[in-house]
């Protein structure tokens, strides 16, 4: 029986009158790699902030090893060996990996001066032991985003940490990169440390993990062996009742014409002779790994970037597009990749951002905007969409992120587009709004629409796709048009360009 | 929060609150400590003291929302004040002539300055800092350094008639720039765009904002405020005089920051902007009257700006914890 090293007991804490936990409980087992899974909003977040010191607990107990701890402030997580790696990478990107490592414990030499070559040789030395290749010399705004989450575990396990919280690492990383940092866990692993991992990915939490623990509403749900449980029971878990089906699609007939077609469009060190069609109700996924250049292609009909050569149909005629306006004129929307830096305004409501593509339509005349037509276009997409929101009035930043995702959708649904691009629509949603974008989707491609899904969670592109793009290093390698095509493997094996990586 | 809604009445006094706070004690302090304070004619003065700051307040709360800074407005107002005088009395053109052509200037120095910012995608605080040069230049190139001074009334009239023998027109000017650049920061799409620049630029452009085209035509709309305000001070002087306008575009900004404009952009309303000009019209009226000097005045003003901004900073703090969280995030991934 392995030993218990970290206990959270009854743990209660409120913001307001908002209680976000209430009498959780959290065991973690030595050598352990253990999920945390819950919707957004069930106390994830709040509980690991309470295991750092950031906030403190209104009730309940923390026990390592068995012994009461009390954690009052982030400086007593560290001592207390207890690591976290937050969503955001906060790394300082001007200075190099070793000195990020050891930022504000410098080993310094006796003039005074920062000892580089020490620092160089030790930070060099702890990323070895963790099997990594990075040059600890290089400034960290070199690296890619999968190596800078690297740099950040190595730093976090160089304060000699028992305990390892990981806050969704993998939400911006896919194939080769999360396998990367998956050895890199179970090295850690295997050195002794015992790692908390939150994630919203299935097949990670299955391919990793030891146990799960559920929780909802900041309530304790139950903990399972991974071994012993599936996707189904851990879903009526989080959401308290089962979701028969996640993902929607039942095609209807709809008159096969069509609405998109790209010829060689290339952009120099981005992607080269793309060539695609979307028909109307039809869902054409994009799969590849990050950096094979989807989102390029995307940005790039939609106006946002420019391409260099190539052509642009629209229902057969050819367009130009040279901003986002244009495509917007011609019926394009885009719901782009990264929902709080390109999607929404966060400082202004619900209803400000709802309307912000389709004001020009909203009009009482050609100056002022109707007061009227606004309201009555935000009532309508509130509705259509469920938008959970107590006003259209409150700040769109107060809604969950599968709300906020609905707010960024109905705001290009607002325009009427024929062709309607989606950039990742499901990340860092919870399942419950999950399922009500795919059935929006599958409801906007039955009256008509061209849709086309870029996306990393491989379920979302087979379920969901008619059929599948598949780009690898700025090329479109394989359109998969048969359903029984559409599998896990064809799709990896062509993302990856034929080494089979398991996913 | 809500931007696109009613301007009444009692959506202005809840936006406002603090600031109205503010100013109801100062009201209540200086008609206690003042026998001359509260009377006609000393409000008259006061709101007539606070005109030309507010003239160029209002381009500012506009170039503030849209998350960038303007410096160039004072040095806009004293060109555009000289240039319009000086063509006046030194090359004798008609006195309609001369003032297009003054409002013609400044708003071209705006115009620069939005082209050259969102041409090569340069700093406004860095380009404004330079054509505030260029302004303050021309206006000492123009006059040679002195003042020059203008006696045709139906000049200084547009900065010195009275409406009804009792209301000096500036304050008319001031409260109809007020309403317009009100309605068109609250009603109209391109008010919207202003607040969805400031508050997330990059939103804005894929939701099909012409972004550069916006900011250009805000930081043209200031260019002209500050001239008019320049021909309008040139009238009430009877001249043109090079050195005015030198902080002027600070008093702009501060009256912006106090009535609750977002420095980091997005955020603010035309009313807040008008209680802060009136707070600083008052303060510095009402240590007049108690006979305080200038120096102190400064010293005071400093203090409440201060004040003014850590409340609102601590109001900020009782929003959800996450809010902070979000700015931090956002930060990170801008570097």
């Amino acid at each position: 029986m392995p030993s218990t090293v970290l206990e959270m007991q009854a743990i209660s804490k409120s913001f307001g009158g908002v209680q976000a936990l209430d009498g959780l409980h959290f065991e973690l087992e030595e050598r352990e790699i253990h999920a945390l899974l819950g919707e957004n909003g069930a106390g994830k977040s709040t509980l690991i902030k309470v295991l750092g010191g950031i906030h403190k607990p209104d009730g309940g107990k923390i026990l390592i090893d068995g012994q009461e701890v009390s954690i009052e402030k982030v400086q007593d997580a560290q001592a207390l060996g207890i690591g976290i790696i937050h969503q955001e990478i906060v790394l300082v990107p001007h200075l190099s990996v070793a000195e990020n490592i050891f930022l504000g414990r410098e080993p310094v030499k006796k003039s005074g001066f920062k000892n580089m070559a020490l620092m160089n040789q030790q930070a060099q030395e702890m990323v070895a032991q963790l099997g990594l290749n990075i040059d600890v010399r290089k400034n960290v705004s070199e690296l890619s985003i999968a190596q800078q989450q690297l740099v950040e575990i190595t730093k976090a396990v160089s304060f000699d940490i028992k305990i390892l919280v990981m806050d969704e690492p993998t939400s911006s990383l896919t194939g080769e990169d999360v396998q990367n940092l998956f050895h890199t866990m179970e090295r850690l692993r295997d050195k002794g440390i015992s790692i908390i991992y939150i994630s919203h990915r299935f097949e990670e939490l299955f391919s990793m993990t030891d146990r799960i623990t559920v929780i909802r509403d900041g309530t304790y749900v139950g903990t399972k062996r991974t071994r012993e449980t599936n996707t189904n029971e851990l879903v009526k878990m989080m959401v308290g009742r089962n979701i028969e089906n996640l993902y929607t699609r039942t095609k209807a007939e709809v008159e096969k014409r069509e609405i998109l077609r790209v010829e060689g469009l290339s952009k120099e060190n981005f992607f080269r002779d793309i060539d695609f069609t979307v028909h109307a109700g039809e869902i054409v996924g994009f799969s590849g790994l990050v950096g094979a250049g989807r989102s390029e292609v995307m940005l790039s009909i939609f106006g946002a970037h420019k391409y260099e050569t190539g052509k642009v149909y629209l229902y057969d005629q050819e367009i130009h597009i040279k901003s986002c306006i244009d495509a917007i004129n011609h019926g394009i929307a885009m719901v782009p990749e990264d929902r709080k830096d390109q999607g929404l305004v966060l400082k202004n409501s619900v209803g400000f951002n709802l309307t912000l593509a389709n004001l020009r339509n909203l009009m009482k005349n050609p100056l002022i905007i109707s007061e009227a037509k606004r309201k009555e276009s935000i009532q309508k997409y509130v509705n259509d969409l469920r938008v959970k929101t107590a006003s259209a009035d409150i700040s769109v930043s107060s809604l969950s992120g599968g709300n906020q995702q609905k707010v960024v959708l109905a705001k290009w649904l607002s325009i009427n587009p024929s062709l309607l691009i989606l950039d990742e629509p499901t990340r860092g949603v919870d399942v419950g709004a999950k399922s009500e974008i795919y059935s929006i989707m599958n409801q906007l491609a039955n009256q008509g629409l061209g849709i086309i899904l870029i996306s990393s969670d491989l379920p979302e592109i087979l379920n969901m796709s008619d059929r599948v793009c598949v780009m690898r290093e700025g090329e479109l390698v394989k359109t998969l048009e048969e359903k029984e095509d559409i599998t896990q493997e064809t799709i990896m094996n062509y993302a990856t360009g034929g080494d089979n990586i398991k996913l | 929060m809500s931007t696109l809604t009613n301007n009444s009445f009692v959506n202005i006094f809840k936006a406002n609150k603090g600031i109205i706070v503010v100013l109801i004690l100062l009201f209540v302090a200086l008609s206690i400590m003042s026998p001359v304070f509260l009377t006609t004619n000393n409000l008259i003065t006061l709101f007539q003291q606070i005109t030309i700051n507010t003239f160029l307040a209002l381009g500012m709360t506009y170039v503030i929302i849209l998350g960038g800074i303007d410096l160039s407005v004072g040095a806009i107002v004293a060109m555009s004040g000289t240039v319009t005088v000086g063509l006046m009395v030194n090359s004798g053109l008609p006195i309609v002539l001369a003032i297009v052509i003054g409002l013609a200037l400044g708003t071209l120095l705006g115009l620069i300055n939005g082209a050259v910012i969102t041409q090569f995608g340069l700093p406004p605080f860095i380009v404004t800092l330079a054509t505030m040069y260029v302004g303050q230049g021309i206006a000492y190139i123009y006059s040679g350094g002195r003042s020059l001074r203008v006696t045709d009334e139906a000049f200084t009239k547009l900065g010195t008639t009275r409406i009804l023998d009792l209301i000096p027109i500036p304050i008319i000017y001031m409260a109809v720039f007020i309403i317009i650049f009100s309605v068109i920061l609250m009603k109209t799409r391109f008010g919207a765009s202003i607040y969805a620049m400031g508050g997330n630029r990059e939103a804005a452009r894929l939701s099909g904002i012409p972004i550069k085209r916006i900011e250009i035509t805000v930081y043209t709309l200031t260019g002209f405020m500050s001239a008019f305000a320049g021909i309008v001070l040139a009238a009430r002087m009877y001249s043109g005089q090079p050195s005015v306008g030198q902080g002027y575009e600070l008093d702009a900004i501060a009256a912006c920051v106090l009535g609750g404009v977002s420095m980091a952009g997005g955020k603010g309303r035309i009313s807040g902007t008008v209680f802060g000009a009136i707070v600083i019209g008052v303060v510095s009226n009402g240590l007049n009257l108690m006979g305080v000097i200038s120096f102190w005045q400064l010293l005071v003003m400093g203090l409440i700006i201060l004040v003014a901004v850590i409340i609102d900073s601590q109001k900020g703090k009782k929003l959800p914890f996450n809010l902070a969280f979000l700015k931090r995030a956002n930060h990170d991934q801008s570097v």
